[in-house]
């Protein structure tokens, strides 16, 4: 045998084959392994039962770490208990009802509370909506003083949190799907313990878990493994200004790229140069008018035509905000590119035409003001600044103003938008009034005294970054980079990347190492969730990476399906929804074809309870639970385990029929 | 398909002899064939010979063989159909009870036996045997970055070709790179259609995309053709067809033929009008629930009322393996048609057959609304799902 064999990544079993009978001898002369070695990677079931049965009955009721640790650890506490809360043993409907309501009572208390704490009371209140919110509200009220006297109490006895040999089992209250930054994943144990182990225990672990304790294979540097994710953020982010992604929605003609392209030019990021050169080979055109949107609109295609076709992407700095501005292309065909920005987006800002006419075809159905505002809301972008554009063709008439205000705001109600986070701001994008500077049209000021367009960007709140949680990175474009490899590109949903971390790349799970990392153009050491970046991922197989799959970590890699079920929500539909309806899934960038296999059943909208099982067809602004399968395996995760990345989209033939959430992945 | 005959006696029992002529009759055959048949036709055998000194030679011996089939295998690529099964009819070559896999080949007769024909195959000779109905229509289905060659012929769609490239999107100052991703993208699609269409067969060449794609793809073929003198795209230019589709994806391709510019330069071909009738069930779901059902048992009970007007069936029911269940859904067919209800059987080789082998592979469009039908309990969902299930093995 020769000595440049990889032995480590051998298949043993094939060597093996045959061999012993030939030679007359056993293995562990040819290959010797360490006993330190094999301490490490050889599962001794003595020694995980031991210390684990061991543990058990010493410490019968151990303490919350969250009682002797400060509030970092209650965080801590409160979300492992949401992310490794395994949802009770419940029949369908039981379960349809249950995560409608948990839902439900989301959407009223937010993410403080944790899930297990919903469920729990959902099922003692039998799903009744008011009691439960009652008992959830009531109690938070009542803990919030009791926590904070609480930060002093001396640390109790049981420390699992000490790095020393003997206890790096956690409680085993916890199950292991999840394992904690911090301290598991460097011991080499993991997988000792036989709740995950299942090699000798037949412990009924449900595919998501396999899954997911098949981590512990994929080895990361310690470095890696013990980050502290936070820190790493305040320590690097702290005098930067926030990061915010923002996409520019409307329909067609709305005029978004000039918008865009005029904001670009007077805050100063396109030079006079460029903007010279752009207006001399517009006019030669004849079309002068399109002379800032050719600041976003570069392609040859796209200028001739002038329309947009694909997300235009740019950035501006206001006063405390770096902004990247994402230029959707509003006409229907190009919707799925339109998709593919939104999921990117933080805020939307949608821009509609004021001209007589304009406004009305662009808000009717089949217009896409509408439905680019049901999308990027279904696609979880809460905040929406309204741009009334063009307001000079109509000689900055408020009449007009009001009247398009009215409509829209009865409408964008309907949508799911809250009042409070939706603005009007009246402006003209070609002639540049009240984008960066106040109103000076006497005929605007006299009834506007609002703000202007960059003053709406910059009032803009910042969203909640998902640092703490694993790292998932949505990939949207590959191409050639300077250098060697090829470069992909994309949104940190959340976690963090740091150079030459390893990561997962796709459905195939390949490993890749990060060779390079950009943001903007610039050289990077990290980067972290929300931000648009570029890696550089050498000696991977460009086969393996298509737009739209997702890079995740090793320790907590990203379920791989080919079936799962979602809530969906049907919008305005021709045809109902039956059975083996092939549909396009949109999910982040990617898009698969898909068929609805399976209608589980009807939801009652508003109650979440089950209408009815079962049903042959779902029409019109329904809501059900429904199986989907794809042809080819997809990354995707539970709605309820990560929220960028539970959203789909179902489209039919150019048209947008369902938006729904993951909620269960075979 | 040539009919070279055929008898079949008062009990149905019979043969018939069939030649078959192009790829596409090997899916008529497919569907005709069922276990338990026996079918006789020329083959290849290797054949050993033992001499009386115990030495072996082994030749190739072509010679004519009855087998009664146990299984069937059917590329859809290449078109192929390969049946297996053991020998009924002894030679000097081949014993009895000796296992034979017979190649059916083009242009080679074979004598097909059954048990009993019933009104399905009958009809589906009858329909093979039909020269009017061949109409060759290719497809390509694209949008940026995807591509589908398709064939659609009478009661197949073959994709052809699939091509998938990743484009890089625009970005700031790089715009070439995305150009040239274009391009080549292209390149690729354009001798895809000049490997895999036959312009002597073909009608028409739909080119569907979203946005501008096919306006841009069907300028940079021309400029090539002239360029590199490909002339068979230039002497077939006015075959080309530029329509609207909502993506690159194969079941955009019922968009396509939905297409009024479409159907009215194929108009009576089965693809477009499966495709037709299809939407007319689901247009019907839609408005008046109560009239259109799926799923066997409601369809089942719809027919007991005489209430069914058409019935959309996919043939991939006929191919079961289970003799009952078979004249069960033949039985079906003729007790609509006998109540003067329209049978449209699907083919499930089409995109709409697709579609509706996943949706049970049987619905009904009804005379008069029966809301009693849907208020009772539909526990035969899973096994429709299962007869729609083995339509994916195909």
């Amino acid at each position: 045998m020769s000595r440049h064999r990889i032995v480590r990544t051998m298949d043993y079993n094939d060597e093996y084959d045959g061999y012993d009978d030939i030679y007359g001898h056993s293995v562990e002369d040819e290959h010797c392994i360490s006993p330190t070695d094999a301490q490490q990677w050889l599962y001794d079931r003595a020694r995980g039962q031991q210390s684990i049965s061991a543990f058990i009955s010493k410490n019968k009721d151990i303490q919350e770490e969250e009682d002797d640790e400060d509030e970092d650890a209650a965080f801590e506490k409160a979300r492992r208990d949401s992310e490794s809360f395994q949802m009770p043993q419940l029949d369908e409907i039981e379960q349809a009802k249950l995560s409608s309501c948990v839902d439900e009572v989301r959407s009223v208390v937010g993410d403080a509370v944790s899930e297990r704490r919903i469920v729990e009371t959902s099922m003692k209140f039998e799903y009744d909506m008011q009691k439960i919110l009652d008992e959830i509200l009531n109690e938070e009220t009542k803990s919030a003083k009791p926590a904070a006297s609480r930060i002093k109490v001396p640390a109790a006895p049981v420390l699992p949190k000490s790095s020393s040999k003997t206890a790096p089992t956690p409680p085993p209250k916890i199950n292991l799907k999840e394992p904690r930054r911090g301290f598991e994943i460097a011991s080499p144990k993991v997988p000792s313990s036989p709740v995950v182990s299942g090699r000798n225990t037949p412990v009924d672990i449900g595919g998501d878990d396999i899954s997911r304790s098949s981590a512990s294979l994929f080895k990361v540097s310690k470095e890696q493994a013990l980050r502290n994710a936070r820190q790493l953020y305040e320590k690097e982010r702290a005098d930067q200004k926030s990061h915010i992604h923002m996409i520019v929605i409307g329909h067609v003609d709305a005029g978004k790229s000039t918008l865009m392209g005029h904001l670009l030019y007077d805050t100063g990021n396109v030079s006079q140069r460029v903007m010279h050169k752009h207006e001399q080979e517009s006019k030669k055109l004849g079309k002068q008018s399109f002379m800032y949107a050719w600041v976003l609109d570069e392609t040859g295609e796209e200028r001739a035509r002038g329309i947009t076709m694909d997300v235009g992407q740019s950035r501006i700095e206001t006063k405390t905000k770096i902004v990247t501005l994402l230029d959707a292309p509003g006409h229907k065909d190009f919707i799925p590119n339109m998709i593919s920005g939104a999921t990117q987006a933080d805020v939307a800002l949608l821009v509609v035409d004021a001209t007589r006419g304009e406004f009305e075809s662009g808000f009717e159905l089949g217009g896409q003001t509408r439905e680019h505002a049901i999308l990027v809301r279904s696609l979880g972008v809460n905040q929406l600044g309204v741009i009334i554009n063009k307001l000079d063709t109509v000689g900055w008439s408020q009449e007009r103003f009001t009247e398009i205000v009215t409509k829209l705001k009865s409408f964008l109600k309907q949508a799911g938008f809250k009042e409070s986070d939706v603005s009007f701001t009246p402006c003209s994008g070609l002639t540049g009034e009240n984008l960066t500077k106040n109103a000076q049209e006497s005929a605007l000021t006299s009834w506007y005294s609002g703000p202007h367009l960059l003053d709406v960007i910059e009032n803009f709140k910042i969203p909640e970054r998902a640092i703490d949680r694993p790292l998932r990175m949505s990939v949207s474009d590959i191409y050639k980079g300077t250098g060697s490899g090829f470069c992909i590109s994309g949104r940190v949903e959340t976690g963090v990347l740091c150079l030459n971390d390893k990561v997962l790349v796709g459905a195939s799970r390949e490993q890749a190492q990060v060779k390079s990392l950009t943001m903007n153009e610039f050289p990077q050491t990290s980067v972290f969730a929300g931000d648009q970046v570029s890696v550089t991922l050498p000696a991977l197989d460009i086969n393996n990476v298509t737009v739209g799959c997702i890079i995740s970590d090793p320790q907590t890699p990203i379920p791989v399906t080919t079936r799962f079920q979602a809530r969906i929500i049907v919008f305005n539909v021709k045809v109902p929804i039956t059975m083996g309806f092939p549909v396009l899934l949109h999910h982040q960038s990617l898009i698969e074809p898909a068929v609805v296999c399976k209608l589980t059943a009807l939801i009652h909208k508003s109650t979440g309870e089950v209408v009815k099982k079962k049903p042959r067809c779902l029409g019109n602004n329904s809501c059900a639970l429904v199986e989907l399968e794809t042809s080819r395996p997809i990354c995707i995760e539970r709605y309820a385990d990560f929220k960028e990345l539970g959203r789909v989209m179902l489209r039919v033939a150019g048209v947008t029929i369902a938006a729904g959430m993951v909620t269960k992945i075979r | 398909m040539k009919l070279l005959g055929k008898y079949v006696d008062k009990g149905m029992q019979g043969n018939v002899t069939l030649m078959p002529e192009e790829s596409e009759d090997m899916w008529h055959a497919y569907n005709l064939i069922a276990e338990g048949d026996s079918v006789r036709s020329t083959t290849i055998r290797k054949v050993q010979n033992e001499t009386a000194t115990g030495s072996s030679t082994s030749s190739r011996v072509r010679t004519t063989l009855t087998i009664a089939v146990e299984s069937i295998d059917f590329d859809t690529q290449a078109c192929v159909l390969r049946l297996k099964g053991r020998n009924i009819e002894e030679n000097q070559y081949v014993k009895m009870g000796a296992y034979h896999t017979l190649d059916l080949e083009l242009n080679r007769k074979f004598e097909l036996r059954k048990p009993e024909w019933d009104t399905i195959a009958l009809e589906r000779i009858e329909m093979a045997c039909d020269p009017t109905q061949s109409a060759d229509v290719a497809a390509v289905v694209m949008q940026e970055g995807l591509a589908h060659v398709c064939l659609i012929t009478a009661s197949m769609t073959l994709v052809r070709s699939k091509i998938e490239v990743s484009i890089p999107r625009k970005r700031k100052g790089s715009v070439q790179q995305h150009e040239k991703g274009l391009a080549k993208f292209y390149e690729q699609v354009m001798q895809s259609i000049l490997r895999h269409v036959n312009f002597d067969v073909v009608k028409c060449v739909l080119i569907a995309s979203p946005g501008f794609v096919r306006d841009q793809f069907y300028d940079y073929m021309f400029q090539q053709a002239v360029k590199m003198d490909y002339k068979i795209l230039l002497d077939n230019k006015s075959k080309f067809m530029l329509v609207h589709a909502s993506s690159g994806f194969k079941h955009s391709l019922k968009e396509v033929l939905q297409d009024p510019a479409v159907l009215a330069k194929m108009s009576d071909t089965k693809a477009a009008g499966e495709v037709k009738a299809l939407e007319q069930f689901y247009m019907l779901l839609q408005c008046e629930p109560a009239k259109a059902f799926y799923g066997k048992k409601h369809v089942l009970q719809a027919a007991e009322s005489q209430a069914i007007e058409t019935l959309l069936i996919s043939d991939n029911l006929f191919r079961c393996q289970d003799v009952n269940l078979r004249k069960e859904y033949v039985n079906l067919v003729e007790s609509v048609r006998d109540a003067g209800g329209e049978v449209k059987i699907f083919s499930s080789m089409h995109i709409s057959g697709e579609q509706l082998a996943q949706l049970t592979g049987i619905a009904a469009l009804l005379r008069f609304p029966m809301p009693e039908l849907e208020d009772s309990d539909d526990d035969d969902d899973e096994e429709g799902a299962a007869g729609g299930a083995d339509s994916d093995s195909d």
